[in-house]
């Protein structure tokens, strides 16, 4: 059992992304993994919870998009920082509803995990895609959505690394405040599961509130339609989830949780300039697709293509959100919406482009 | 969105960098693409290369469009 016999401090490193270091934002997302021998953004934090219990020894930083676009390599420069200090506990985050940054500290606490055997765990929002990656393999704490909950998530990180350090009892999910991780644990009980059974189902049938003993997993898969038949008679519709507007961004879409999303027409359009389109998104570093709005939808290409007969025609209309974010729920409604129209204009297949 | 779009019976290809979270939302077709500001450019190129590069990237997705697919598939760039 690591930590739980040595005198002085538990040593522990922290995983944090290059806006939570104070090196900056979007522009320095591609920033390569460091070590820093301090403790720094919510480290602070973190080291106030932790008392006298534990301590920060280096605080390893790496840009969001640097870690999404090099998985590997970066996974491996991080986990060599790590090794180094030798650390009884490994924290990456908090992430909140960063999705780059949670898929990063998902990655990393995992990896930490199994190739160094050190205990990790990580902090984010239930919705952040970083979570339904890795809430089996490794414990996220539950965040609130923003840094607003930074305080909220450091309550319950600090006692939960604790007890994991110490190779305490980890209690249930909404004792101690992580994801659930599909784990079943039997215990005994004093009334039979029929019992219970008929219980739950008297209340429900009362409209009563119960609890279910074990929700059911949402899978929503939906299977892949047939491959279109013959491409070069196909309307093509573009989608994007990169917040590409019209230039000035008429309808105001909002650079994070949008609330609404955009159909724009473009008719004679034959390429996109800073003229003509620009970006709402503010999860990533907005002047490529600024300087050329063909980077995140290929309206170039495709009007070329569709001039060939390469393709039958590229749909008048794209439909645009910003995926910064954005809750899942929305954007769902926003793609049943528009669908339905997609559907009604003749549209054959879609190329959705994602930042 | 990508999900919403294969239920309306479309099907779509999911152009992203990101690969592992397109696998989680469920994409079907996914083709991985350039960077995360600039999935389907990189300025570090000529305006030609670059156009170059974006139509080969664009006829990839067109390409998954057109293959039947099982279950979740990424079509790299040839």
């Amino acid at each position: 059992m690591r930590g739980g016999e040595q005198m002085g401090k538990i040593k522990v490193v922290h995983y944090i992304n290059q806006f939570f270091a104070g090196i900056g934002g979007e522009e320095k997302a591609d920033h390569r993994p460091e070590v820093r021998e301090e403790v720094l953004g919510p480290g602070l934090a973190l080291k106030a919870g932790f008392k006298d219990e534990a301590e920060i020894v280096a605080t390893v930083i790496c840009g969001d998009s640097y870690f999404g676009e090099n998985i590997e390599e970066a996974k491996k420069e991080v986990l060599e920082m790590v090794k180094k200090y030798n650390p009884d506990l490994f924290i990456a985050g908090p992430a909140f509803n960063a999705g780059r940054y949670g898929v990063a500290c998902g990655t990393i606490a995992d990896a930490v995990q199994n190739e160094l055997g050190i205990p990790s765990l990580t902090a984010m929002y239930e919705e952040n895609p970083g979570a339904d990656m890795f809430k089996k393999a490794v414990y996220i704490v539950s965040t609130k959505d923003s840094a607003a909950g930074m305080r909220d998530a450091v309550k319950k990180i600090v006692p939960l690394a604790l007890k994991l350090v110490k190779g305490e009892e980890i209690g249930s999910p909404a004792e101690e405040g992580y994801l659930e991780r599909g784990i079943r644990k039997n215990y005994f009980t004093d009334k039979r599961g029929s019992e219970r059974a008929v219980d739950m189902l008297i209340k429900k049938l009362k409209g009563e509130e119960f609890e279910t003993e074990f929700p059911m997993p949402d899978f929503d898969r939906v299977p892949p339609n047939p491959a279109v038949k013959d491409i070069t008679k196909a309307t093509i519709a573009i989608v994007t989830s990169g917040g590409a507007v019209p230039k000035g961004n008429p309808d105001h879409i909002e650079s994070s949780s949008a609330q609404k999303y955009g159909k724009y027409d473009i008719e004679g359009i034959f390429d996109l300039n800073p003229e003509n389109g620009e970006t709402a998104h503010g999860g990533y570093d907005p002047v490529y697709a600024n300087d050329d709005l063909d980077r995140v939808i290929p309206v170039d290409v495709l009007r070329e293509l569709e001039k060939e007969g390469k393709i039958g025609k590229l749909h008048r209309y794209y439909y645009s959100t910003v995926g910064n974010g954005t809750a899942v729920a929305n954007a769902k409604k926003f793609a049943e919406e528009f669908s339905k129209e997609l559907v009604a204009d003749g549209v054959d297949a879609v190329i959705l482009t994602s930042t | 969105m990508v999900k919403e779009v294969e239920r309306a019976g479309i099907p779509v290809v999911h152009m992203c960098t990101v690969v592992p979270i397109s696998l989680t939302v469920g994409a079907n077709r996914i083709v991985p693409t350039i960077a995360i500001p600039h999935p389907l450019g990189d300025p570090k190129l000529e305006p030609h290369e670059e156009k170059a590069l974006r139509r080969k990237l664009v006829e990839r997705a067109l390409e998954a469009l057109e293959t039947e697919v099982e279950g979740q598939t990424v079509f790299e760039m040839k």
